[in-house]
């Protein structure tokens, strides 16, 4: 495994050395990130990234394969516009995590921030998803057009496990949450559906890599306490503009 | 622009041109009051480098004048000598100055065009506070507004007691290597990275916005500016300074030091709860919101901001109602810490014991041990 240390590297020569690395290297640790922004931007399949101390903003922005795992908490603006591959973070994350993500899947140990899963979206077989271990901050899946979010909520009540505003402008996608949550926590644009066989496999197999990944007893999570919400309709503002 | 009755023969500044552009704020402070040397916050603000542009960089830093703690420290700008002069007949007249010096500076090839920088430790008059019937710090609020808005080519860039904003035109890392903070021992120091917003960076346009020992950083952009503004002129608070940060800045002084309101009661009023928020309240709390929204509706400050107050007694960190901009907080023992970013927090304090990002509008309260109140009566 290739070693990097981070310290006092501008992000500018931290991300060249890594694309320059990347694709002979299996896999890189780099130590003593402070804040580079961008890690792993575009990296495609065939290489996993370990990171130690604090990634910057905008982590695997447009990110295509590669896997990237940080040790500890990282930045705002994780996943920004991703295609492929996977984040694993043993900490917690910060605001819009998955900000018009088009694929791949991060797991976050504990909390995020606000707006997370802004604008995200799928086509055919691109599915992005966020598995929350913890609560997530107001605005979740704001405008969201497509994907999965799945906040498991371990450590909060379920209302608390989500902020305010959840779903507004949300016109794709679906967010799958534990426990019960009061209506007055979502945004107009939002309703619940009755979970089916096929939300059941989903959450079981994230869930299961979300236990795998940070070493929590899957037992203590019933699938049956999931609620699901869905937009009401694909065009929610189609009428705002229109006189 | 309109109220500045200044026009200098100088470059633009702000409110002359319209810039648009992120900015980056640090915050650390000792509870026990123990000192602690600038070179700390500097380790800090430089990790988030690239949140700034070069055109402004600046501190706050407070305990770094025992010896003379019970004088304002007034820092200023000159354009010219000539202005200087001006100033200082006007401050014999006024003010008992125990010291005036130049305050130290190294050269540092990238900071360039810096004014004549001075401080004086002074007190005001008490025959003419007297005269006037005001507190000295009452005397010293007006003075500071009248030498802002009606003095050429000076600015004051802070009025404490026991503290002092160090500020300018390039990189933070670099205005403190300029104003060789690491020879300043304070218990409590933020710092600001600027990326100007709407107007161009110049000395006087660098955080940290000051008043009495009140300093505020910001990262955002207040559009409520007009608002607030002329609510302020009510009180009689001119800003002069053409930064929406200075109203922030005298809306603390006003809800703290002249309206008495609790700190968390202050915060309430900048960023308040959604209406619809309150209406789920328990009647008590929701009958002092309400209250609180109608007689200070006009000092709420709207849009993207992440501000950290410091004060002689403490800081306070907080964001907009819907936290636009980003907020990090840290404890180690008798440290905490807030920045923009949490690399930057990492930097100088390895392993927190707790890190946490607030939630919209709930401010975070670093107040100094051994003080009870967040005002000193003067």
């Amino acid at each position: 495994m290739k070693v990097l240390d981070a310290h006092k590297l501008s992000y500018r020569e931290l991300n060249d050395i890594i694309k320059e690395e990347a694709p002979r290297e299996k896999e890189i640790k780099i130590k003593n990130l402070r804040g580079q922004r961008y890690i792993g931007g575009t990296l495609k399949e065939g290489c996993t990234l370990y990171l130690d101390g604090i990634p910057g903003n905008d982590l695997a922005s447009f990110m295509n394969g590669a896997h990237i795992v940080v040790s500890g908490n990282a930045q705002d603006g994780v996943g920004n516009t991703m295609n492929k591959g996977e984040i694993v973070i043993h900490g917690h994350a910060g605001d819009i995590m998955g900000y018009a993500m088009r694929g791949g899947e991060i797991y976050v140990k504990t909390d995020v921030g606000y707006r997370v899963g802004i604008h995200m979206k799928e086509f055919g077989e691109q599915i992005p998803m966020l598995i929350i271990g913890g609560s997530a901050g107001n605005f979740l899946g704001e405008y969201m057009a497509g994907g999965v979010i799945i906040v498991l909520g371990i450590g909060d009540s379920p209302e608390e496990s989500i902020g305010n505003f959840c779903g507004t402008g949300m016109h794709g996608g679906r967010i799958y949450i534990r426990g019960e949550v009061p209506a007055f926590k979502f945004g107009k644009e939002v309703k619940e559906a009755a979970m089916e066989e096929e939300d059941y496999r989903l959450l079981k197999d994230k869930i299961k890599k979300y236990c795998k990944y940070f070493d929590y007893p899957m037992k203590k999570i019933n699938l049956e306490d999931f609620h699901k919400y869905v937009p009401i309709g694909s065009r929610p503002y189609g009428n705002l503009y229109a006189y | 622009m309109w109220g500045s009755r200044k026009r200098l023969n100088r470059k633009p500044i702000e409110g002359d041109v319209r810039i648009p552009s992120g900015c980056a704020v640090s915050g650390i402070m000792n509870k026990k009051g123990k000192l602690f040397s600038g070179e700390t916050i500097i380790q800090s603000i430089s990790i988030m480098r690239d949140r700034s542009n070069g055109l402004g960089g600046g501190f706050a830093a407070y305990g770094i004048y025992p010896d003379y703690k019970d004088f304002y420290a007034l820092h200023m700008f000159f354009e010219s000598e000539e202005n200087q002069r001006e100033v200082e007949l006007y401050l014999k007249e006024n003010f008992l100055v125990e010291k005036g010096e130049r305050i130290p500076t190294r050269k540092v090839p990238v900071i360039l065009d810096s004014p004549i920088i001075y401080r004086y430790f002074i007190k005001p008059r008490a025959e003419i506070c007297e005269d006037v019937c005001m507190t000295p710090d009452e005397f010293m609020v007006r003075q500071v507004m009248f030498i802002n808005s009606s003095f050429e080519g000076a600015y004051v860039s802070s009025s404490g007691k026991n503290m002092g904003a160090f500020k300018g035109v390039g990189y933070p890392e670099d205005i403190g290597e300029f104003y060789d903070l690491e020879s300043y021992k304070g218990y409590l120091w933020t710092a600001h990275g600027r990326f100007p917003t709407n107007t161009p960076g110049w000395w006087g346009g660098a955080h940290p916005f000051t008043l009495l020992d009140w300093s505020v950083v910001h990262n955002g952009e207040i559009s409520s500016y007009g608002t607030n503004r002329r609510y302020l002129e009510e009180f009689e608070y001119e800003c002069s300074l053409q930064t929406d940060t200075e109203a922030a800045t005298y809306l603390f002084d006003m809800l703290l030091r002249r309206h008495r309101l609790p700190l968390e009661t202050a915060c309430q009023v900048l960023a308040p709860p959604f209406w619809e928020e309150i209406e789920r309240m328990p009647e008590k709390e929701k009958e002092t919101a309400r209250a609180l929204r109608m007689v200070y509706g006009k000092g709420l400050l709207n849009g993207p901001f992440s501000i950290i107050l410091g004060s002689t007694n403490g800081m306070v960190a907080i964001n907009d109602r819907i936290k636009l901009r980003p907020l990090v907080a840290a404890e180690q023992g008798d440290m905490l810490y807030v920045a923009s970013e949490e690399a930057a927090i990492i930097e100088v304090c390895a392993c927190p014991s707790k890190v946490w990002t607030p939630r919209a509008g709930q401010p975070v309260i670093g107040r100094l041990e051994e003080v009870d109140s967040w005002v000193s009566v003067c």
